[in-house]
């Protein structure tokens, strides 16, 4: 039974990974950025949420609308200032300037809040009552919270996208950008909403990383811009659901092998995205290879 | 030409517009006038500078000097999607569809910024029958002539005023090519001045109200169908040196 309670976990925290991942491929699909600094970004979510919290007291999960829309208006204003102007000047000079903002962010944080790790207190009960199936079988509630939330906001990613008058504008963008200017859209905005809709998802992710596990400064590229890219991956490029299967494989391989061994969790969630990488390098959702 | 100034302000209006694409130039000083309700067509061989010409006019490229004004104003520094909503809107050269999109949302696309008039996508689909039943087919999987229709219809929900077409025979079979064209009564009714790029200069002199002839970047030819002899369209679109081909402009 201990396997099984492994499989359901790792099944479970595939969605915070798949949080995780979502806007990383967002910004990735619509304007070919590879946002370096989306994993600090995430942390620099939760170090907000928790000093909103510290100091207006609200519940945690009162702190998430708050964070996400602080955050969607950074996303929107990084975009139309430092981000644009590096599209402009090529694909290289995206790399390197957001990756020059992850050490500015990972810096600042450990300026201000300390290396010392902090957690998103969400109240004992919650982050410890479980229900069991059968006698042996417990779930979480909270992870089964977090899991239900991943899905929740990815469904409602998916349903903007295929129906809204801008989820249409932002693949019409990610299509043609030119000839989505000769319909009278306005790239560099459109590409601003898309940012604003990737830093919301990214601050989601944050805060669930604080409650699950501790923030810490470098905590951004350690873990979870890693597990965004391998998710991706995984998932395959350009599809939400992609995604969150590539998040549910990556916690599946790091909770089998951790049950294996404590020490192969890391190992065979790296082990899985580098077998995907060799045998299926489109991801295990894509059709085939797209230029 | 006198006819045509009769009375009537132009609806857009280029006065010398040299545009270069780094070193090369590509316009050499080339002006027209486009009167409402024209059909104005810019014929050429390749490299003439006529989809150069048309991607300007929808600011796509920006001129080195020169001027372009739409309705008596303006708009030579305005960016492309101000000059798509406000009324001149481009049929790009080879389509341009949002291709991992359906049909029905790249009609959508084309309508998010619409000026208010007679086009929506109800009117396309009357206009294009065959549309209405494959409108949730992605596009990709269109042959070129509906991908054609598509751009077309695409342009036309947003209700331009000028109608900018770039070379919509490109790479299609005659007969695909008279049924898009024959779409074109249709929309000169609905009140819609139409600038167009043609390699097909028979195509061109079949539509056209006014025509101008360019080469290599300059003005060899300009006048109504009525007033120019094949002879000299023939002089004008391979560049014999003949003075008096030339209407003036040259």
């Amino acid at each position: 039974m201990a396997w099984v309670n492994a499989i359901i976990q790792g099944l479970l925290i595939g969605g915070l990974y798949a949080l995780f991942a979502c806007g990383l491929s967002l910004l990735f699909g619509v304007m070919k950025v590879v946002n370096l600094a989306h994993g600090d970004l995430a942390t620099v979510a939760g170090y907000i949420g928790v000093g909103i919290i510290a100091v207006t007291h609200v519940p945690v999960l009162w702190s998430i609308p708050i964070v996400v829309v602080l955050m969607a208006v950074l996303g929107y204003v990084l975009q139309r200032s430092l981000i644009q102007a590096a599209i402009s000047r090529g694909e290289l000079t995206t790399l390197i300037v957001t990756f020059g903002l992850s050490i500015i962010i990972e810096n600042g944080l450990q300026q201000f809040f300390t290396a010392n790790s902090r957690g998103l207190g969400v109240g004992d009960s919650f982050i410890t009552s479980s229900f069991s199936i059968g006698s042996q079988i417990t779930i979480a509630w909270f992870n089964l919270g977090i899991f239900v939330l991943a899905v929740v906001v990815l469904l409602g990613l998916q349903q903007f996208m295929s129906a809204s008058k801008y989820g249409r504008l932002i693949r019409a963008v990610a299509d043609d950008r030119e000839a989505a200017q000769l319909s009278g859209a306005d790239y560099r905005h459109v590409f601003g909403v898309a940012a604003a809709i990737a830093f919301g998802t990214v601050a989601i992710a944050g805060i669930c990383d604080g409650m699950v596990t501790t923030l810490n400064p470098t905590i951004g590229t350690d873990t979870i811009l890693l597990f965004a890219f391998a998710s991706v991956v995984i998932g395959g490029l350009g599809s939400l659901w992609g995604t969150l299967i590539g998040g549910v494989v990556l916690g599946l391989a790091q909770a089998i092998g951790a049950q294996i061994n404590p020490s192969w969790e890391q190992l065979a969630g790296y082990a899985i995205f580098l077998l995907v990488l060799v045998v299926r390098p489109q991801g295990l959702t894509s059709r085939g290879a797209q230029a | 030409m006198s006819t045509r100034t009769e009375n009537r302000a132009p609806l857009l209006e280029v006065r010398d517009l040299v545009v270069h694409h780094g070193q090369l130039q590509a316009l050499s000083g080339i002006s027209l006038t486009v009167f409402p309700g024209e059909v104005y067509a810019l014929i050429g061989a390749n490299g003439a500078g006529k989809s150069t010409l048309l991607r300007t006019i929808a600011g796509l490229h920006h001129p080195t000097s020169g001027s372009i004004s739409y309705d008596g104003k303006d708009v030579t520094g305005v960016r492309p999607e101000k000059r798509a909503s406000s009324g001149i809107v481009m049929v790009p050269e080879g389509r341009r569809l949002f291709t991992s999109m359906t049909l029905e949302d790249n009609l959508r696309v084309g309508a998010s910024f619409a000026r208010k008039g007679p086009w929506n996508i109800a009117r396309v689909y009357e206009l294009f029958p065959w549309m209405k039943e494959r409108r949730n087919q992605k596009t990709a999987q269109m042959s070129g002539g509906e991908q054609q229709s598509v751009a077309i219809g695409r342009a036309l929900v947003a209700n331009p005023r000028v109608l900018l077409l770039d070379e919509l025979s490109l790479g299609l079979a005659p007969v695909i090519v008279q049924r898009i064209y024959s779409m074109l009564p249709q929309v000169l009714e609905s009140g819609i001045t139409v600038l167009l790029v043609e390699q097909d200069v028979s195509q061109a002199l079949r539509v056209a109200t006014h025509l101008q002839c360019l080469l290599e970047g300059h003005t060899m030819l300009e006048g109504t169908p009525a007033e120019v002899t094949r002879e000299q369209v023939e002089a004008a679109y391979f560049g014999v040196t003949d003075g008096s081909v030339s209407n003036g402009l040259g």
